[in-house]
């Protein structure tokens, strides 16, 4: 700090190279920060408001059959919609609570399965078998003459 | 201990030791047209920044028709520093070309193109005419109005060449006309084949000005040899390095205020079905080309008028990337092709110089 306040030191010279050392390095950590802070804040996603979607027009029943299912679209998630062998219908969220694979139905096994790790669900959407830690979230399912649509429980 | 001992092990698996070595005691020549030296770096630099914010522009980038518009619309707008971004990287590259041409015209007014300079030279014209092709194939991404017709023209310069012509427009658009396909296929060139054939090509090159080291201007050395005294030097390291970080600083400072202040416009959408705006021009670096082609009648002694152009151009390219074994290392021969090149430059900033001030269309 002697070459600002001017007393210089019996050694000036190994003083002046530490100060310009120093001024060289802020300068260096200034230009990197500069550059790096607007390359991070570049880096991160901005967010894309969704609207939030309550329901959804999941095709004709007449054309889903008994003991058979359909993923259709919820929003920007898959939803599985379910008619079982007796006839009802049933609406859950398509998305596997285990690794977020979508699931199908198998007419064979009656029941709702995820082929990427074996996961079983029942016609309630419990998870009965293999990994899967928790159970679908489940949907309303209401027909409006032919149409299934699907919404949210409230 | 430790890092004597990790240097060792490092040393005898990356042996970079004789690198660094050579390092060390190579010299740089300094006399007065040492300024000149600085281009090269400058153009790799910014080589540098091109590569990094193109990187960063490909995180958002969607390349087709229907989505490449509105992809750097919401880049511009909603990514946070997007608009920087990608102002950068124009500004960027127009510095570069202009770093590019300064570096081509001082090393032929210094002479630096001979023996045994020859491959150097060679590669570094082909860097240059990679630089413009990144330009040409860059300015069609953003799907804008102003980028979808100049494509179209320059594009279409090259349906005159007799026989291939036809076959080359085709190549170059994916198509007959400029559509997606093309806007695709330029996208890859740009973001994939040129950056690989260039990065090979600017190793290459770095590593025969290594080899060589910097050229003494034919002037200099004859001033040496005159008084007898070897011409002055550098160490490369830390003496010339710093100056060339300080010039890269320069460049840093200049392109940021440029992109900050004048940020890069994105224009209207592409409408292929839409008349093409008045005023419409290429880059600048092209500005002397296409006032050319304004210039040159439909058709001269029985040949296409825009075929002679294409021609021109094409002999031209030959001409420069032959120059170090056309031209012999006589003195006389060096000042007739510094004047040459001198009239040559004249002629691009005169020419560049009228299309900017809009004159030479036919005015009915």
């Amino acid at each position: 700090m002697s070459a600002i306040t001017g007393t210089a030191p019996a050694s000036g010279e190994p003083e002046r190279r530490t100060f310009l050392n120093w001024l060289l390095g802020s300068w260096a950590t200034g230009v990197a920060a500069s550059i790096f802070y607007p390359i991070l804040r570049y880096l991160i996603p901005p967010d894309i408001p969704e609207a939030a979607t309550r329901s959804v027009d999941a095709g004709k029943a007449s054309t889903l059959l008994p003991n058979s299912g359909r993923v259709v679209a919820f929003g920007s998630a898959p939803a599985i919609v379910v008619r079982t062998a007796t006839g009802d219908y049933r609406a859950f969220s398509a998305v596997c609570t285990h690794l977020q694979c979508t699931v199908q139905y198998r007419p064979d096994l009656q029941h709702i399965w995820c082929a990427c790790h074996n996961g079983h669900y029942d016609l309630s959407g419990r998870n009965i078998a293999g990994p899967p830690p928790r159970p679908l979230e489940q949907y309303d399912v209401n027909l409006r003459d032919d149409e299934i649509v699907v919404s949210k429980r409230a | 201990m430790r890092v004597a001992r990790v240097q060792a092990w490092l040393g005898e698996r990356v042996p970079i030791a004789p690198l660094i070595e050579a390092l060390r005691h190579k010299r740089v020549p300094q006399h007065r047209y040492s300024v000149w030296y600085y281009f090269g770096g400058i153009t790799l630099f910014l080589f540098v920044v091109q590569v990094v914010t193109g990187g960063l522009l490909l995180l958002y980038y969607r390349p087709s028709a229907g989505e490449a518009y509105e992809s750097v619309q919401f880049l511009m707008t909603r990514v946070q520093f997007g608009w920087l971004v990608r102002s950068i990287h124009a500004w960027s590259a127009n510095l570069m070309v202009a770093s590019a041409f300064g570096h081509l015209f001082s090393v032929l007014f210094l002479h630096g193109y001979r023996r045994p300079r020859e491959v150097t030279w060679v590669s570094g014209a082909f860097l240059l005419f990679l630089v413009l092709a990144f330009g040409f194939t860059g300015y069609l991404l953003p799907w804008n109005q102003l980028s979808f017709f100049a494509t179209s023209v320059g594009t279409d310069m090259a349906g005159t060449i007799p026989w291939i012509g036809h076959f080359i427009v085709r190549f170059l658009r994916g198509g007959d006309t400029v559509t997606g396909a093309t806007l695709t296929r330029l996208f890859g060139v740009h973001v994939a084949i040129l950056p690989a054939i260039a990065t090979a090509l600017v190793c290459l090159h770095l590593f025969l000005v290594q080899q060589h080291g910097m050229s003494v201007p034919p002037s200099i050395e004859e001033e040496s040899r005159r008084s007898e005294r070897p011409v002055a030097t550098v160490p490369f390291f830390p003496d010339f390095a710093l100056r060339d970080l300080f010039a890269w600083t320069v460049a840093l400072a200049v392109l940021a205020a440029l992109a900050a202040f004048y940020p890069w416009e994105l224009g209207l959408k592409a409408d292929p079905f839409a008349a093409a705006p008045a005023g419409i021009r290429p880059e600048w670096y092209f500005l002397w080309e296409f006032q050319t082609l304004k210039y040159v009648p439909a058709s001269a002694f029985g040949i296409n008028g825009e075929l002679l152009v294409v021609g021109a151009l094409g002999i031209g390219a030959a001409l420069l990337l032959a120059l170090p074994f056309l031209v012999p290392d006589r003195p006389s021969t060096r000042r007739a092709l510094a004047w040459i090149a001198a009239a040559a430059l004249a002629y691009m900033i005169l020419l560049t110089a009228l299309a900017l001030r809009g004159s030479g269309g036919p005015i009915p």
